[in-house]
């Protein structure tokens, strides 16, 4: 369940979560199709039809700390079903992306650092190179010991490069992420 | 037939043995693949939930190269064929898109490089008919669970990748090699993607949720044709085992290796050594099949 707190202190997430996704939320009539398809709905205390109905009524930043924003694993069933075509997955990426932009708290697990661990090596390296990754996810979790009993199998059988990607464009990727740090735009 | 192939990160590392597979079963049909040079990382994930115009620029860094090789792009990694996708469509219904990617490569790109799954090339290109005739051994008596995941058919509008709630594709491949297709409900569930280490809790359970439903129908393996699918289900089997005491040993191929198994390869050229259940079942029925 969302409590919406600040309705009397803004106008809501809506009109900024709309302008992100491309998404008229307006026409969602609360069928919960999105809801029932939802893989992680049923492990989460938030289900997405709750969030398109929270935005509806002026939800403000307290959507932005919904456990399902970032237990989302971006599967896309919602929008598949959606009987109004609502792209509701988008709505989930826009909240995510204004998570990011506003601070909001870090969510548990912390997909926004792993996320951030897996395209820092993107930026270095032209390609992910998942050890750095690992790493760098796990030194920021401070964990850095768990779920690391699989390693050695993985790397005896080959399963997992232990140096970093080569031959990979650099160059363009790094003018990539240079231009989108610059522009920040058209509304990232 | 020639295309450009892109293969991903994953064929680098989690996933050399789809790369291996793949690589073994178009040259074994005679199908030319050029990679495009200097190739990069498609955002995946990460990206797509991080800022729009980032996942749209990394696959068309990708786009470029390869319109320069007039040439389609074929993809086996279910994740970088979707961002390869969702990219064309982002890039040729929004100017504004357009634009900014002009901006990030210094080029302007108009989405128009045909992106295929290499299931479709085998498929639409190569035909059910002469991948039979090629065929030295056989899935007789193998029960096979097709799991497709979400990448590969959502969202269904963009991708138009065959059935998005029960697709048939992997299959019609399985019941070409002779090999028992199962009717089960999960073939377009979520495993949890890439959720794998951030959310490991979350991932157990839906890849637990799968395995029971695969093992229900009785299967013997489990085909699949994403890298994250394949390491998700393969990987978490242990842990899933020790939570719910159950003893699962399903064997998560890729349909590249059973292809290729049948097409005459040897287990060693198509990865099965770095299956982290090992394909024991799978590889003994097909060589039981061939000394019949």
């Amino acid at each position: 369940m969302i409590t919406i707190k600040n309705k009397k202190n803004g106008p809501g997430l809506k009109s900024a979560i709309e302008e992100i996704s491309g998404v008229d939320i307006s026409v969602c009539f609360q069928c919960k199709k999105c809801s029932s398809g939802c893989p992680v709905g049923k492990l989460a205390k938030t289900r997405p039809s709750e969030i398109m109905r929270s935005l509806h009524l002026g939800a403000g930043d307290e959507l932005l700390a919904s456990d399902l924003v970032w237990m989302c694993a971006s599967c896309e069933t919602c929008s598949a079903r959606c009987p109004m075509g609502i792209d509701v997955a988008a709505v989930m990426d826009a909240l995510r992306r204004l998570a990011i932009e506003r601070g909001a708290p870090k969510p548990e697990g912390n997909v926004p650092l792993f996320n951030r661990a897996f395209l820092k090596t993107v930026e270095t390296f032209g390609r992910s190179y998942e050890i750095g990754m690992i790493t760098a996810y796990k030194l920021g979790t401070g964990k850095l010991m768990n779920d690391t009993e699989k390693f050695p199998a993985m790397l005896k059988k080959g399963k997992i490069a232990l140096l970093p990607p080569k031959g990979g464009d650099k160059q363009t990727v790094k003018r990539i992420f240079k231009k989108i740090k610059e522009s920040r735009g058209p509304k990232a | 037939m020639k295309y450009a192939y892109y293969p991903g990160c994953s064929a680098e590392s989690t996933a050399r043995d789809m790369n291996q597979s793949t690589l073994a079963v178009v040259k074994a049909l005679g199908i030319d693949f050029e990679e495009p040079r200097g190739w990069t990382c498609c955002g995946a994930t990460a990206g797509h939930q991080t800022n729009r115009l980032l996942s749209v620029s990394l696959p068309a860094a990708n786009l470029t190269k390869v319109q320069d090789m007039k040439l389609d792009m074929v993809v086996n990694c279910a994740a970088c064929y979707n961002r390869m996708k969702v990219a064309n469509h982002e890039i040729s219904s929004h100017p504004a898109i357009r634009q900014g990617v002009r901006d990030a490569l210094d080029r302007d790109y108009d989405g128009s490089v045909k992106v295929r799954h290499l299931i479709e090339i085998l498929l639409e290109d190569v035909g059910l008919p002469t991948i039979i005739k090629s065929l030295k051994r056989s899935l007789n008596g193998l029960k096979v669970a097709c799991y497709y995941g979400c990448l590969l058919v959502r969202p269904p509008g963009i991708l138009k990748f065959d059935d998005a709630e029960n697709p048939k594709s992997l299959d019609r491949l399985v019941t070409a090699m002779g090999g028992k297709s199962l009717d089960w409900p999960c073939k377009v569930e979520c495993c949890g993607g890439g959720l794998s280490l951030s959310r490991t809790d979350v991932v157990v359970e839906l890849t637990g949720g799968i395995l029971e439903m695969a093992a229900a129908a009785g299967a013997d393996c489990i085909a699949v044709s994403c890298p994250m699918c394949q390491v998700n289900l393969d990987l978490r089997q242990q842990d899933i085992n020790k939570q719910t005491g159950k003893n699962y040993q399903i064997p998560i191929v890729y349909i590249t290796q059973l292809l290729g198994l049948c097409l005459g390869i040897g287990p060693g050229d198509l990865g099965f050594e770095k299956l982290m259940v090992p394909a024991t079942n799978v590889l003994k029925k097909v060589e039981a099949n061939s000394h019949e």
